[in-house]
């Protein structure tokens, strides 16, 4: 056992403890880091072929770099696409939002330019360039999860801009929040994930896959069950309400009124 | 014999009834006295018939509804059949709302015919209050029943607001906060005010139950004892009729009660009825499984209060940035206390423009044949101008909506309504009053020289004219017969002294009827019929005279 | 008999030619309408019975169960029949009015809604007659100690409402925040870390310990719950004073607008502007959020942060001011 120590003593002060103690304080720290993003953004290993790089490098020149510059560094008419991930370039590009066009507040929501291969070639073109928040995988999109946390995390963290039954709300100077009842899971997972243009970014420590997958079976549930009630009226609350109280039935009663009190024939 | 025994027994069970009721109640002087009052007949006046049905109906729906629902705000964990709360905190309140909507039959069909028949009630309720002011009706001796009414269309919006609270959903729970923040913001007393609605710190456990108390008795109560004053005095008055051949201030054309209007009016209440479940049936109204129960952090994009208390919230919404103000150590919330302040003071302008009216024009007979609009155009003007800054007030509670459905910028839409609530209502006046004083010179041209009738003739000395036809005598008294009235000086009184009130009276007169278009008189009528004759008969001697 | 004021009479106005003659109807004239009109009356009074036989029919045929199809079902079925029910009866009841009833405008006489003199003359001598045998005006002392006791005496009852809430004391002006509190996610409480927070991200934030189904868990979130936000350090305009509140660009704000107490929920990620949905008050998270638009005065509280050892977002101390909506006494120095 002393002998052992002797050993150890002698060893802790040699050069190599210098080494061991550096690699051990890497592995510690590099690790860390590691799980730290992995915190913050899914750390599914992503699959890009060179072929499909190649195939969105020419799309990209061809389309995007007019705004975005020929290295996606960003110019003045469109911002760096340099960390944005594979999931901003499939969610901008498959919704039609990207390729951009008129100038305004926000972008608009446009028939979609690319086939399916093109967009999963331009997405890993520019999640070629840096590392960035990656497509979600289909294990994630099952929306099989708990509609009702999924209701409270929807209410506390996206009913303020899409309203409590997803119809979409006003932002500033013309901006607004789309209305989600025609959206995809992947969509909605994407667009959390990536925070595109004034939408906040919700990153995995914020709404963990998990809880996306909650919301997204939450939105699920309100897109396949329509209102017990009846007709929804754009779920756009009161002010509707009162349009049709206004228009509808006392328009409709004043029409029998004046039938009501004309003489008969 | 047996003949006679048995028509007896026919007419025994009715005539038996009747008789025994009457000994005791009286229903023979009560039936002789109203059986054959005669009501008139005008879509116009079935308004507030709309109102009260309406109202009945919410006292039907609501007396159902009041056997399945707790006003308690004690937390529960939801257990019902609605999946997505499943498992999920709540009151109490909403807990059971929920339970009306999935698991009573016929609840949520009760909770809809509910709330749309509220918004109806309201509706119906204001727009037969613009009728009344649109047509003079509030005139002597009507001035107190438009106040009752008044105060019944107030009380029918307090109804509402404590009515759609009660659920406790994170709509309403918002609108709650909205009063809370208001309230606190009064001077002095807000926060205690504030303390004793709530029982304490905002939300609490106290105000569903309170407003329930509110809801379902009180303002309830308040309202029939004030619909019961406005139904008599029409009885005392009787109603009002247009003016049209054989209507005076001093009779009343129209139909008996029995049968007519027992029909028709008894009929359109199953008629109302009906059309607010059709509505209930097909449209969804306050679907408040979307909402959740209240929590003060979440909140709904397009959160605005049931149409009645819109104009309320928009103006709020309207109100300038950052006029809240300090007194040394003392905060003045003048971005409440201002809509505040403008609310309260067009509702009074409302209250008390009968008054108004009655002391500029001095009129102290009474009116029982309304006036077309077109024929008090100030009065129409300035009803419109108020309407107009009900509108945009309203329309501000939408600016969210307006700006997402109709791609603008939310921003450039308040600055707009900003404006228009200024702008607005002065165009709506000057328009109205321009609008009203041409129809009525229109009226009065066709009065004195007929209708148009598309015949062109050409004189001998080449003049051509379009003949008119001359009115029927009904038609044409339809026209004539409205009330015309001249401004005033300012008179000194018996002490020779011209007092400010007479000032102010003789300017408001000047500003009521100076613009005036007089009805046309016989004498004018006469002479322009004459100098028709007279071309009349140049024409046949010309048609003579060529053949 | 009355002043017509500022009224013109005109003493050529054109006479009133009396009521209308009637015209007549159809179903007056023809026997074939009239038949026609009873059998559409009578087929309306049956279609409501047929109407009310569904509603009574579907409430038992569609019952209710988990399936909210079931729900919906139910509702139209009843709903549809009420609906047949009632307006068959109500359209049958106007229709057999209009066309079967007499429709001859008749005229009733009004009489002035003042009573006759003869009448007031009584009704004052009553009024004079219970003023004399009562002694009301002549006798001073008793109207005038009556006038006090009928204005007292309702004072009692105003004065039972006072508890119906107990006096806020200085509640407004403390929240759940205290030093060392940790910043957890709403709902459900878990603690939040400084790296958590990337740029571009909103955290939804209510104090550690805050759960629901706990007495006072409405009221406390209802002054403490928090934005919590990252921006680049460089775009945080912060006074001396407050550079310390802020974390490597992380801010938290008291999410209660100053207007009248909605959350200010919204973050524009790319502008930094928060805006509030119900009256659209605007503030301008990087310039110490104050407003820049709406109806707004005061800018949101800011909440002082910073990490504890284990890197988890902790708060300095409670607000340095009272948050949500103005009220009177709020800046006056306790």
């Amino acid at each position: 056992m002393a002998q052992l120590k002797r050993k150890l003593n002698g060893l802790r002060r040699s050069p190599r403890a210098l080494v061991v103690v550096l690699f051990a304080g890497l592995l510690v720290v590099g690790s860390g880091y590691t799980a730290v993003q992995a915190a913050v953004s899914p750390s599914t290993a992503v699959t890009r072929s060179q072929e499909q790089i190649d195939l969105g490098k020419r799309i990209f020149l061809s389309n995007c770099a007019s705004c975005h510059g020929k290295n996606a560094e960003g110019t003045m008419n469109g911002p760096s696409l340099i960390g944005v991930g594979e999931a901003s370039v499939d969610f901008q590009v498959s919704t039609g939002r990207m390729p951009g066009a008129a100038s305004g507040p926000q972008l608009e929501v446009k028939p979609v330019q690319f086939t399916e291969e093109q967009i999963s070639a331009l997405a890993a073109y520019v999640g070629s360039l840096a590392d960035g928040p990656s497509i979600p995988d289909a294990s994630l999109l099952q929306a099989n999860g708990d509609s009702t946390k999924g209701g409270e995390l929807f209410r506390i963290n996206c009913a303020m801009c899409h309203n409590a039954g997803g119809a979409g709300g006003a932002l500033t100077e013309g901006k607004y929040a789309p209305n989600l009842m025609g959206s995809s899971e992947k969509t909605i997972y994407e667009a959390m994930l990536t925070g595109p243009q004034n939408m906040p970014v919700f990153n995995d420590a914020n709404i963990t896959p998990a809880e996306k997958n909650d919301i997204i079976t939450y939105l699920k549930y309100l897109q396949n069950n329509r209102s017990v009630g009846g007709d929804e009226l754009g779920n756009l609350g009161p002010v509707v309400e009162g349009l049709v109280a206004w228009l509808g039935m006392l328009g409709l009663i004043i029409a029998i009124t004046i039938w009501l009190g004309a003489k008969s024939n | 014999m047996s003949n006679t025994a048995n028509t007896q027994k026919k007419n025994g069970f009715l005539a038996g009834t009747a008789n025994y009721v009457d000994e005791r109640v009286g229903v023979g002087g009560i039936l002789k006295e109203f059986g054959r009052k005669i009501f008139p007949d005008h879509w116009s006046f079935m308004l507030g018939e709309v109102a009260l049905y309406s109202f009945l109906v919410l006292l039907l729906s609501g007396t159902f509804l009041t056997f399945f629902f707790q006003p308690s705000m004690t937390d529960v964990i939801y257990d019902g059949v609605y999946a997505p709360l499943k498992g999920a905190h709540m009151s109490i309140a909403y807990a059971s709302s929920l339970d009306i909507t999935f698991e009573v039959r016929g609840g949520l069909l009760m909770r809809q015919v509910h709330h749309w028949s509220a918004l109806l009630f309201v509706a119906a309720a204001g727009l037969h209050m613009l009728r009344v002011f649109f047509t003079g009706a509030f005139r002597k001796p009507r001035e107190i029943n438009w106040v009752v009414g008044f105060v019944l269309f107030v009380l029918g919006m307090a109804a509402g607001f404590t009515g759609y609270s009660l659920p406790d959903d994170l709509l309403s729970g918002n609108g709650l906060r909205i009063i809370d923040g208001m309230i606190k913001g009064v001077p002095f007393i807000g926060t205690g005010i504030s303390s004793l609605l709530f029982g304490g710190e905002f939300p609490g456990h106290a105000i569903v139950g309170r407003l329930y108390s509110l809801h379902i008795m009180l303002v309830p109560a308040l309202i029939l004892v004030f619909l019961a004053v406005h139904l008599f005095m029409l009885v005392i008055h009787k109603h009002t009729h247009y003016s049209g051949p054989g209507r005076k201030d001093t009779n009343v054309v129209g139909y008996p009660l029995m049968p007519v209007y027992v029909a028709k009016a008894g009929g359109f209440f199953f008629i109302v009825f009906g059309v607010i479940m059709l509505i209930a049936t097909f449209f969804t109204i306050n679907p408040i499984w979307n909402y959740g129960g209240y929590d003060p952090s979440p909140v709904s994009a397009g959160t605005q209060p049931d149409w009645y208390i819109g104009w309320l919230d928009g103006a709020l919404r309207l109100a300038p940035t950052g006029i809240e103000f300090m007194i040394g150590d003392y905060t003045v919330s003048t971005n409440i206390l201002l809509p505040l302040v403008v609310s309260l003071v067009f509702l009074a302008a409302v209250a008390i423009y009968p008054f108004v009216e009655n002391w500029v024009t001095g009129d102290k007979r009474e009116h029982h044949v309304l006036d077309r609009p077109r024929n008090a155009p100030v009065r129409t003007a300035i009803g419109a101008a108020g309407v107009m800054f009900y509108a945009v007030l309203w329309a501000g509670a939408s600016t969210d909506l307006i700006a997402t459905n109709f791609k603008m910028s939310l921003n450039q839409v308040l600055v707009t309504m900003q404006i228009s609530l200024i702008i607005l209502p002065i165009v709506a006046f000057l328009v109205t009053k321009r609008v009203c004083l041409s129809l009525q010179r229109k009226d009065r041209e066709i009065a004195i020289h007929g209708r148009e009738s598309g015949r062109i003739v050409r004189l001998p000395h080449g003049e051509y004219i379009e003949v008119h036809e001359p009115l029927d005598p009904h038609d044409l008294y339809k026209l004539v017969d409205f009330k015309d009235y001249k401004p005033t000086l300012a008179r000194p009184n018996a002490q020779g002294k011209i007092t400010v009130a007479a000032r102010v009276r003789s300017s408001l007169s000047k500003f009521y009827f100076e613009d005036r278009i007089a009805p046309a008189t016989q004498t004018e009528i006469d002479e322009a019929a004459h100098h028709a004759h007279e071309i009349e008969a140049e024409v046949q001697k010309a048609i003579e005279s060529s053949k | 008999m009355y002043d017509a004021g500022l009224r013109v009479i005109h003493e050529d106005a054109v006479a009133n030619p009396g009521i209308e003659p009637h015209r007549v109807r159809m179903t007056d004239k023809s026997v074939k309408h009239e038949k026609n009109a009873v059998r559409q009356v009578a087929a309306l009074f049956t279609l409501s019975m047929l109407g009310s036989a569904l509603a009574l029919y579907a409430y038992f045929a569609f019952p209710i169960s988990e399936d909210l199809t079931t729900v919906r079902l139910n509702t139209l079925y009843l709903g549809v029949g009420i609906t047949l029910g009632l307006l068959g009866i109500g359209i049958g009841a106007v229709h057999w009015a209009k066309t079967l009833m007499p429709d001859n405008e008749v005229s009733e006489e009004r009489h002035l809604t003042r009573g006759s003199d003869e009448k007031r003359a009584a009704a004052i001598e009553i009024i004079n007659l219970a003023n004399q045998e009562s002694g009301f005006s002549r006798r001073k002392l008793i109207r005038r100690t009556l006038y006090g006791s009928l204005a007292l005496f309702p004072l009692p009852g105003i004065i039972l409402f006072a508890d119906l809430g107990p006096s806020l004391g200085d509640k407004l002006r403390h929240t759940a925040w205290k030093q060392g509190t940790r910043l957890t996610k709403d709902p459900y409480g878990s603690p939040i870390k400084a790296s958590e927070v990337t740029i571009g991200s909103v955290f939804h934030v209510i104090p550690e310990g805050l759960m629901p189904g706990e007495e006072n868990y409405l009221e406390e979130k209802a002054k403490a719950a928090v934005l919590l936000v990252r921006v680049d350090p460089d775009q945080l305009i912060e006074t001396e004073e407050r550079a310390s509140w802020s974390y490597q660009g992380i801010v938290a704000y008291s999410k209660i607008c100053t207007h009248v107490g909605c959350p200010v929920a919204l973050y524009e990620q790319q502008t930094h502007h928060l805006l509030c949905p119900c009256h659209q008050s605007t503030f301008d998270l990087v310039n110490g959020c104050k407003v820049i638009f709406g109806p707004a005065t005061r800018p949101l509280p800011q909440l002082p942060i910073s990490v504890d050892a284990e890197g988890y977002l902790i708060a300095q101390s409670d607000f340095h001011e009272p948050v949500g909506p103005s009220f009177w006494d709020r800046s006056v120095q306790q």
